[in-house]
């Protein structure tokens, strides 16, 4: 499994963290014009849907407007409609937000009892404009 | 903005609505919250056809990026349909003839 780099996950988060303007006063601007944000799933368990159909989980650790994500610990769920799901452990990962078509935050008491090597199902479609 | 102030009416009420992605996925639930870009929060979400999308059997609560939505489906009853015309039309005088 690839080792992730003491601190990378602070800072990055740090580099997500801060808002263009600096300070309280940017904080506050980007309040204003947003009202959906993924602020209150920093720290949790997330599902993410590419626009390739692909499906990563792992900890947000940050985010931005353009809904770029870090995610830690992450791990990719291949599908497949004869094998059972295939768990590909990732690591530290940024996810850009143009690619991003679905953020879900997961229960994991759901997600422990369900058993993965037992789903049969097709790939995600990927997106199409 | 007109259809982000619109939402932001569905999401008072807590409708419950059926996004339909681009990529065909099919996510119920209700609205929880939108953006300026069309990003939507839908909370209690179950997936229209769970036995080909078991993907997100986990997931309860999600964001949905604007620019992935192909349709919102919205109970008839909930939309003024008279209101949003006349919203349309006053908003596409003042934009002009010219666009």
């Amino acid at each position: 499994a690839p080792e992730e780099p003491p601190g990378a996950v602070e800072v990055i988060g740090h580099l997500f963290g801060d808002p263009p303007g600096g300070g309280r006063a940017g904080r506050a601007v980007e309040m204003a014009a947003t009202s959906t944000g993924l602020e209150p799933l920093v720290e949790q368990q997330i599902s993410v849907v590419t626009n390739d159909g692909r499906l990563f989980v792992g900890v947000l650790r940050g985010f931005d407007q353009s809904s770029n994500v870090v995610l830690s610990d992450c791990q990719e769920r291949v599908f497949d409609t004869e094998k059972g799901v295939e768990q590909v452990v990732l690591g530290l990962y940024v996810i850009r937000g143009d690619n991003l078509a679905v953020v879900g935050e997961v229960d994991e008491e759901i997600d422990s009892r369900i058993d993965l090597s037992n789903i049969r199902a097709a790939p995600l479609k990927p997106v199409v404009h | 903005m007109l259809f982000f102030s619109f939402f932001r009416t569905l999401v008072d009420r807590n409708v419950q609505v059926t996004v339909e992605l681009k990529n065909d996925l099919c996510i119920t639930g209700t609205l929880q919250s939108a953006d300026q870009f069309l990003n939507l929060k839908l909370a209690n979400v179950s997936v229209n056809d769970p036995d080909r999308y078991p993907h997100l059997l986990s997931v309860k609560n999600c964001f949905i990026r604007g620019s992935v939505v192909r349709y919102v489906h919205l109970p008839a009853h909930e939309v003024d349909t008279e209101s949003l015309q006349d919203s349309c039309r006053r908003e596409a005088k003042q934009v002009g003839p010219n666009r």
